[in-house]
């Protein structure tokens, strides 16, 4: 079934906040869980969409990268 | 003139190989000094505050760099890796000291001028710091801050038509030898496989979908230049199908002294004369080299492509002509479980064309890695974690013995009903009729 994207970015969205209490970064295979009977692929263009509409960013260590929502948690704004 | 003290620092130059420390100091002069009155739109003193924070750093015995943050510009999710200095009220120059990594030509091969184009951006937007090449192969500007990231991609990309390079859960950078360019060795062409597999992943290589790290790295033969069989995930080696090819009169020009082994790599010392018993012959690793009469034979059904015996006589033997490469799967340096060299996956695969055979087997192997790769897990430990079998298995690579690495390392088998005649549902009245009770 071909994800919808207003559907799966709700999805997303209301995954986040479910663990915004403990967590504001997250690893992409956190986001395939979510969406077991789709590819991995998939979901990438979905998290990409999100991304270029700035509902979610980017973090990484150098090594490792996760997905966060916008403006929550500690980000490169707030490390000035 | 510098503001910082480093007395340890110093120490380092007295060393006998070409110092870090030297190569900042010089720059720190001549940032000082712009002679060329450039505008600088990051803090001047910015290498002066790197070995001062340096300098701190060795006097307490712990970094002072925070981890993590920016990524990259807007839409990519790797090439640039964000650094925050944990004192920058007392080291303004370097509160940001962001690294970006640019993607490298394959081969290495520059223009003057963009190199100059390089420098000019870098001076002005940056540190003035380089290294080419890091580790991963990228070209690697050291230092600068967050308002300078999308203008240094906007040059890059506009101007002197340059992209990123990948860092975190990406593809990262592919990195290739000069292969056809200049080598003779070369089994295939590692630039063009290098290039077009760099154009096709950029969704890859620019956005993370990967549980970790990815690297690509293709050797254009066995002697391994870029060593992709240490350094690589997925590691693509030249290699041929056929014979060595053997010129019988140019190897008695060899051991005649004609020609000088090793293409005179040994000629400065007292070596003395060119023994091929000792020198090629006794120094085959599967020992399928025989030289009798004045003949040189090869047995290149053992041959295991090492290349010495090519490497010290180059002009009379020759790589075969049916060549293309091997893929090997799994190098990875220790962090969680260890260092691993590659595991050869695919023995000879063709590498013409479009390369779509090559893909099809990248994807099969990305696919299953996302699907059953833990987070922060290699594809080398995965694939110890459930079995090289499995790879094969998704990958649709029929077994064969070069799979073996250790013979009788292990020898149970797993079998699948499907793979045995019968499945399990045997007659045990057939099995009685041949064995008692």
């Amino acid at each position: 079934m071909a994800l919808v994207y207003e559907e799966a970015k709700k999805t997303i969205v209301d995954f986040i906040n479910s663990k915004a209490k403990n967590k504001s970064k997250f690893y992409f295979n956190d986001f395939t869980a979510l969406f077991p009977e789709e590819k991995g692929r998939d979901v990438k263009k979905i998290l990409t969409q999100m991304i270029n509409e700035e509902v979610l960013v980017f973090w990484s260590s150098g090594s490792t990268s996760m997905y966060g929502l916008h403006g929550a948690g500690k980000h490169a704004d707030g490390e000035d | 003139m510098a503001k910082h003290k480093t007395p340890l620092l110093d120490q380092l130059e007295s060393g006998p190989w070409p110092s870090f420390v030297s190569d900042i100091k010089q720059e720190i002069e001549h940032r000082y000094a712009n002679p060329k009155g450039i505008d600088y739109q990051i803090p001047a003193e910015c290498p002066d505050d790197l070995l001062g924070l340096l300098e701190l750093s060795f006097v307490d015995g712990e970094t002072h760099w925070k981890h993590g943050g920016i990524v990259g510009v807007f839409g990519y999710g790797g090439g640039v890796i964000g650094r925050y200095c944990d004192q920058p009220e007392k080291y303004p120059g370097v509160a940001h000291f962001h690294t970006v990594r640019v993607a490298q030509p394959s081969g290495m091969f520059y223009k003057t001028e963009f190199l100059r184009q390089l420098c000019d951006l870098w001076e002005l937007r940056g540190s003035g710091l380089t290294n080419m090449h890091g580790a991963t192969g990228d070209i690697v500007l050291l230092g600068t801050t967050t308002p300078q990231l999308e203008e240094i991609f906007f040059e890059l990309t506009h101007k002197m038509n340059n992209d990123l390079g990948g860092s975190g859960s990406n593809l990262r950078t592919p990195a290739c030898c000069l292969g056809e360019s200049r080598c003779q060795y070369a089994c295939y062409d590692s630039q063009e496989l290098c290039y077009q597999l760099t154009q096709e992943y950029q969704d890859e290589l620019h956005r993370p979908a990967f549980p970790y790290k990815f690297k690509f790295k293709f050797d254009g033969c066995s002697l391994g230049c870029v060593a992709s069989i240490a350094r690589s995930d997925m590691s693509f080696i030249g290699t041929w199908r056929d014979e060595i090819r053997v010129d019988q009169k140019t190897v008695a020009a060899y051991v005649g002294g004609e020609i000088a082994p090793n293409a005179g790599a040994y000629a400065g010392r007292d070596w003395g004369k060119f023994d091929i018993q000792a020198e090629v012959v006794d120094r085959c690793p599967s020992q399928c080299i025989r030289y009798e009469g004045g003949k040189l034979e090869i047995n290149n059904k053992e041959c295991v492509r090492c290349m010495h015996c090519i490497c010290v006589m180059p002009r009379a033997l020759k790589i075969g002509n049916d060549r293309g490469l091997s893929i090997l799967v799994g190098a990875k340096a220790p962090i969680l479980d260890g260092p691993q060299m590659g595991s050869l996956t695919i023995p000879f695969i063709k590498a013409e064309g479009d390369f779509s055979e090559i893909k099809e087997f990248v994807e099969s192997v990305w696919d299953w890695w996302m699907e059953e790769g833990k987070n922060r897990e290699r594809i080398g430990e995965t694939l110890k974690r459930l079995g090289f079998a499995r790879l094969l298995e998704v990958t649709g690579t029929a077994p064969d013995p070069r799979h073996v690495k250790e013979p009788r390392h292990n020898p149970y088998i797993f079998w699948k009903e499907e793979e045995v005649e019968g499945g399990w549902n045997k007659s045990i009245a057939d099995y009685r009729a041949k064995h008692q009770r």
